[in-house]
């Protein structure tokens, strides 16, 4: 820094624009904003071009249009008079349901899958590795299409329930698992429930404070406070209390078979448990890795330590191993999850009415508006995408270690 | 205890034979006491693992040993089942060129593709395997021209016309790169653009009618077939993409690193589906009016990109990884940026991707079964189109399925196997 180098002398050359550091990088970037407006220009006239010859125009008041088909699984009041807007709305809830669905089991499967796998027990640990390498080696298209077909063309239609001696029965008289879906028993909720609610709300709100509480106390007297059972009958026993109270008001509507199918309950379709199980088994093999990662990236010398202070087994494995591993292990399951969503929209192939099937589908088909139909499906999972990857940033800067 | 004065006390005078250690602390059994019954909760699992094991052996191993190999319908096929648990392979044999070849790939050129799918493994063996002699190159050199003559047929012309347009480009490389890389490197395009131009106006109007290989439309290509294709094109294409993308994206322009950063998250956001989408029914509004693209091109384009966002990704966690030092060191020796990338960073950079890379190829491979959802017939859409709706065939889903899931796994449990090698194999920091 200390050199002095001379002020430039004479004027400007040509070939400056080249050799010089200072302009070199200023002569690139314009040739790249050159390219990059002549290329967006051609693509664009040849758009307009193209659009002018089928007599198309880009213009987004089909959505205000009556959509004119039937979804069969919605979350929110639809009609086929509703628009396709509406539709559009459905398929996003129904994308987010699924999303929502299979990133619980996926995180289910594959922490169990992982924890699993480093069991000392030989046959448990290579039957997990098998499902990870089967599960994670053949396409996750191929796990929904099986899985769909499993619940299409194995389980027994409805009238097969029928009869003195029918050839299925139904799990528990609650639960029927038939190839139009799974019937389980549907929650009415009566009169006075909200405040069923608001106490299983609140009991959870219960439980977190006292265990806030109990980690107090220990870190400020040193008196250990139980905080399993506790927390067990915090969870049940206000909730159960308040139902009686209440005078029941929360009662099961059970499926019941009538004619040549199930009534009441609440009907899971077949794509839809196809799609969850299959998303969630595939990601979840995924998921095992790297957990098991997480776990085995935290070094042994640590565990040791923990048990050299005389800490016991679970103790280790909640304070000292589980939060090191957690910081390798949470943002690749975000990415897991950020996975899930965009593979949700595979529901196309079994026809589950998430967006792609609702707006990227259906909508596009009818209305021929590919271009408009396309750009809205990409900007909405766009937006989802960028949201999850802006929660993971926020969250490695808070776990990223503090050093000096 | 009275007498113990007057005899002699028992002394050993020889060591007595060693003793096998107890049954229970040896051989299987002590193996078994160790990792499968250590206790009591272990053995419970076992069990149940073991249980599990059992009633799916139980049940997949009768149907497959007592499987069909020779029916021409369903029906014949459970006839001679008769009622026995079986399967029906007789539908991969009877259906065999359908499931690899597609629907309406001539018959009597099934050769050409399956020559060129020999020719894949020596023109691969020499990137894969670095002690095979170098001279194999050559092999992968051909490749593409000869495989893609192989596979659309047609006039020899065209790959030998893209063949001359890369020797042309890659000598005005040769000739210029000494100058500046960026000379050499456009001079190169330029050249081979050139040569393709002129070359498009000698080939005659025609040539393709009498040639010596019939032209085949890639409407007419499926099956496992346009998977292997998709997923050796594509990714094979997005590499090079890819790494340009990376060192894009670690430009200190600020213009080229904000166009590569947007061009990555804009793919890596949307699922694939949507890119096919794009392919199938918008890419076509973005050619020029009078031409025609087809949907493979399309689709290996949309493809391409995906996956070379994915790479490029993985590459700029290798850029990142290498020590600043390196950077420092090649600049102190005076190269320039393309020197430095080229004979610097780049080796040891991609040295670390490549599981990485491995890993985004077998993922590729796997999703290019997604574009079946855009009614292109790959194995699985072959499957659930023409073979299941078949009359003969309706209803065998476990077959089909579970040979195309063989398939897959096969190809991509090989490769994720090959990479975990190379891994060690190129492991440097003896420890």
């Amino acid at each position: 820094m200390s050199s002095i180098t001379d002020p430039p002398q004479g004027s400007f050359r040509l070939s400056m624009l080249i050799n010089d550091t200072r302009y070199r990088s200023l002569t690139f970037q314009a040739i790249a904003a050159l390219i990059l407006a002549l290329s967006i220009w051609y693509l664009g006239n040849n758009l307009i071009q193209n659009l002018r010859q089928a007599g198309l125009n880009i213009s987004y008041n089909f959505l205000g249009n009556p959509a004119g088909y039937d979804i069969n699984q919605t979350l929110v009041e639809y009609t086929s008079r509703s628009t396709h807007a509406q539709a559009a709305l459905v398929g996003i809830l129904n994308t987010l349901l699924i999303a929502f669905l299979a990133c619980v089991m996926a995180t289910i499967f594959g922490v169990a899958a992982g924890v699993l796998r480093l069991s000392n027990n030989w046959l448990v640990s290579k039957l997990m590795g098998v499902y990870v390498e089967i599960f994670r080696n053949i396409p996750v298209l191929i796990w929904i299409i099986i899985i769909f077909t499993i619940m299409t063309a194995v389980m027994p239609a409805p009238r097969a329930f029928r009869g003195d001696e029918p050839e299925a029965t139904m799990l528990l008289n609650a639960f029927a698992f038939t190839n139009r879906g799974i019937y389980v028993p549907a929650p009415i909720w009566g009169p006075g429930s909200l405040v069923v609610v608001l106490t299983f709300l609140a009991s959870i709100v219960g439980i977190f404070a006292y265990r806030r509480y109990a980690t107090k106390t220990l870190y400020a007297t040193g008196r250990l406070l139980p905080t399993f059972w506790p927390s067990i009958g915090l969870f049940f026993v206000p909730t159960i209390l308040m139902h009686f109270i209440m005078g029941q008001p929360i009662s099961l509507d059970h499926p019941v078979l009538g004619g040549f199918n199930f009534s009441g309950g609440l009907q899971l379709g077949a794509p839809l448990i196809a799609l969850w199980f299959a998303l969630s088994i595939y990601t979840g093999a995924f998921i095992a890795e790297n957990v098991r990662a997480g776990i085995q990236a935290v070094s042994k010398g640590q565990s040791e330590a923990a048990g050299a202070l005389g800490l016991r087994s679970g103790r280790i494995m909640s304070l000292v191993v589980l939060p090191q591993a957690l910081r390798v292990i949470i943002p690749p399951l975000i990415s897991q999850y950020l996975n899930i969503t965009k593979n949700s929209s595979l529901a196309i192939a079994v026809g589950y009415a998430d967006v792609t099937a609702t707006l990227g589908g259906i909508t596009l088909n009818q209305t021929g508006r590919a271009i408009e139909c396309v750009l809205l499906l990409m900007l909405f999972y766009l937006t989802i995408s960028l949201t999850i990857s802006g929660v993971m940033n926020v969250y490695n800067n808070s776990v990223k270690l503090k050093e000096r | 205890m009275s007498d113990t004065s007057n005899t002699v006390a028992f002394v050993r005078t020889e060591t007595i034979p060693q003793m096998p250690p107890p049954a229970a602390e040896t051989g299987a059994i002590k193996w078994m006491r160790e990792n499968l019954f250590a206790s009591i909760p272990n053995a419970i699992l076992t069990l149940v693992s073991a249980y599990v094991i059992y009633s799916i052996l139980a049940g997949v191993l009768p149907w497959i040993f007592n499987g069909v190999w020779n029916a021409q319908t369903l029906a014949e096929c459970r006839e001679i089942l008769d009622g026995t648990s079986g399967a029906c392979f007789a539908v991969l044999t009877e259906r065999w060129p359908q499931l690899v070849f597609g629907l309406s790939y001539p018959a009597s050129e099934y050769w050409r593709p399956s020559l060129a799918f020999v020719l894949l493994f020596f023109a691969a063996a020499p990137v894969m395997f670095f002690d095979l002699p170098r001279k194999m190159l050559i092999i992968t050199l051909f490749y593409p021209f000869i495989t893609y003559w192989l596979l659309w047929g047609g006039t020899v012309l065209i790959p030998i016309l893209a063949f001359a347009g890369f020797v042309a480009g890659y000598l005005v490389y040769q000739r210029f790169v000494a100058g500046s890389f960026a000379a050499g490197f456009f001079g190169g395009v330029i050249a081979a653009m050139i040569v393709w131009y002129i070359g498009g106006f000698l080939i005659p109007d025609g040539a393709n009618q009498n040639a010596m290989l019939r032209p085949v439309a890639s409407r007419d290509m499926g099956g496992f077939m346009l998977n292997m294709m998709l997923g050796v094109t594509c990714v094979s294409l997005s590499i090079p993409i890819g790494i340009v993308l990376a060192l894009g994206r670690q430009s200190s322009m600020p213009l080229i690193k904000w166009i590569c950063v947007v061009f990555i998250e804009f793919i890596r956001g949307v699922p694939l589906i949507t890119l096919l989408f794009v392919a199938s029914v918008m890419l076509a509004y973005f050619f020029p009016p009078e031409s025609s693209v087809d949907l493979f091109l399309r689709v290996v384009i949309m493809i391409t990109m995906f996956s070379a966002a994915y790479i490029a990704e993985v590459i700029r966690g290798g850029l990142a990884a290498l020590p600043k030092g390196q950077y420092e060191a090649a600049d102190s020796l005076g190269l320039d940026y393309a020197q430095a990338m080229r004979l610097i960073i780049l080796p040891q950079a991609l040295k670390i991707s490549i599981p990485g890379i491995v890993n985004i190829a077998v993922g590729l491979f796997k999703d290019t079964t997604l574009v079946s959802v855009i009614s292109m017939f790959d194995i699985v859409g072959m499957i659930r189109g023409p073979i299941l709706s078949s009359t003969d065939w309706n209803g065998v889903y476990w077959e089909l399925l579970g040979f195309a899931a063989l398939l897959f796994f096969v190809t991509c449990y090989g490769i994720s196997q090959y990479s975990q090698w190379l891994e060690r194999r190129l492991a440097t920091d003896h420890r």
